[in-house]
């Protein structure tokens, strides 16, 4: 790799480094070089939003960003969702409500839906179901994840 | 389902940007959000020999008020755009556009400038900035030049920019309070590029309509500014029988191609259905 790159970014608040072509997209860069492997990779064209992340904060695709781009950012992945041994309450509500079935889509619906509700702490069920729209479920699992995420935006407020 | 290779540059000021592209000459794409560009270059359709990111540039990202003007420095990102209170006021229309952009999760990455400079005949942005009769600002190694809406679209995916340009700011005229605005869209899904939209945006006064204004997306190669069609109801007011005139007459001013998503004869179709009902909601928002 002689135009290879250093990125250095902090994942979940762990500060990592790792070396990579400028084409290598950012779901990559997550699972090949850095080992975190909770980010699906799915349409690989920014469809499914199973591979959503949080960059800076806010929720967003990794397989349509590059690697070298979220050089110096601070990133959130699925990984990083659990505090102290203690499930986040999304996922927590995720498995009290069946909110996934194969789980394919969880890690994206997950950190969707933790922007969604930063910004809209309480959603209706119409809001839900628009925000989630940026992630495809195949299992057509689609209820019991707008249950879940109103019962985690009620134990979250 | 990977970019092929390519020279990667996150130039710190546009001076730099502007150079890299004309050592490239023409060979050079500019990555603004990304949310269209970076699917092309995974499914390897644009293969270009480098990346010029401005997503370093930071200096590219503003709203502001200047001389009736709302101005949109092109790296604004269209979450900013949704969330401000400026726009809210003083352009309802685009925010409400904004919310047919994407999902959250494209409107986080995707900016103002890219989405209007990639020339998506089926995205909202163009389609209010025809309506609203709005420019861009590009900068190239002359100086700076402004492009009316009218002058920017040239094709699917074409505007007259240079390829050594940079559009670098989006103005679009701010609107008065009293007005009334509407963007209708039909989609396949939620966050689906349109297969039609209209957008519209009326001044009432009294039984009369001192201004209107629509434009199309996704009914036809570029966005089409319906003026023959404003021109009945800032003749005839904003009755029933106007609006259903106007509606009428936006499908006769479009020139849809059928694709793979709806046939022209279905896309003249929704032209006139969707002015109808942007029309009516539209007349419904200016009397609160």
């Amino acid at each position: 790799m002689a135009d290879a790159v250093t990125v250095r970014l902090t994942v979940n608040g762990v500060e990592r480094e790792g070396r990579c072509e400028p084409r290598k997209l950012l779901a990559d860069f997550l699972r090949e070089d850095l080992g975190l492997t909770g980010t699906h990779v799915g349409c690989e064209h920014g469809i499914c939003g199973a591979c959503t992340i949080l960059i800076d904060g806010e929720a967003a695709r990794s397989c349509i960003m590059l690697a070298v781009q979220a050089d110096g950012a601070e990133l959130l992945t699925i990984e990083g969702l659990m505090r102290d041994g203690k499930l986040h309450p999304l996922q927590e509500a995720f498995r009290e409500h069946h909110g996934l079935q194969c789980g394919f889509c969880t890690p994206g619906m997950l950190m969707t839906a933790l922007d969604l509700l930063r910004t809209n702490p309480s959603p209706t069920e119409a809001e839900i179901r628009e925000g989630i729209s940026a992630v495809l479920c195949r299992c057509t699992g689609y209820h019991g994840i707008v249950r879940a995420v109103e019962a985690a935006a009620r134990k979250m407020r | 389902m990977k970019p092929v290779k390519f020279d990667y540059h996150a130039p710190a000021s546009l001076d730099e940007a502007l150079a890299l592209l004309r050592r490239y000459g023409g060979d050079a794409k500019i990555l603004a959000g990304g949310q269209s560009l970076m699917p092309l270059l995974n499914f390897r359709l644009s293969r270009p020999a480098a990346l010029v990111d401005l997503n370093r540039i930071p200096s590219l990202a503003y709203i502001e008020e200047h001389d009736g003007q709302v101005r949109f420095g092109a790296m604004t990102r269209q979450r900013m755009i949704e969330f401000s209170p400026l726009v809210a006021r003083r352009l309802p229309l685009l925010r409400e556009a904004t919310k047919w952009v994407g999902h959250l999760p494209i409107r986080t990455r995707g900016t103002i400038g890219g989405s209007i400079a990639h020339a998506d005949p089926s995205a909202e942005y163009p389609a209010v900035l025809t309506a609203l009769d709005g420019e861009v600002v590009a900068r190239g190694p002359k100086g700076e030049r402004v492009v009316k809406a009218k002058d920017l679209f040239v094709t699917y995916l074409t505007t007259s920019l240079e390829p050594d340009e940079i559009l670098v700011e989006v103005r679009l005229p701010a609107t008065d309070a009293g007005a009334g605005f509407a963007l209708e869209e039909f989609a396949r899904r939620h966050g689906d590029f349109a297969i039609v939209a209209i957008a519209a945006l009326v001044v009432p006064d009294g039984a009369r309509c001192r201004a209107a204004r629509l434009a199309t997306a996704g009914a036809g190669p570029v966005p089409v500014r319906l003026r023959a069609a404003e021109q009945i109801l800032e003749r005839d007011g904003l009755t029933d029988a106007a609006i259903d005139a106007a509606a009428g007459r936006a499908a006769e001013l479009v020139s849809p191609d059928s694709d793979i998503h709806a046939s022209a004869d279905y896309r003249r179709h929704l032209t006139a259905v969707l002015t109808r009902r942007a029309l009516r909601r539209a007349l419904k928002v200016a009397h609160g």
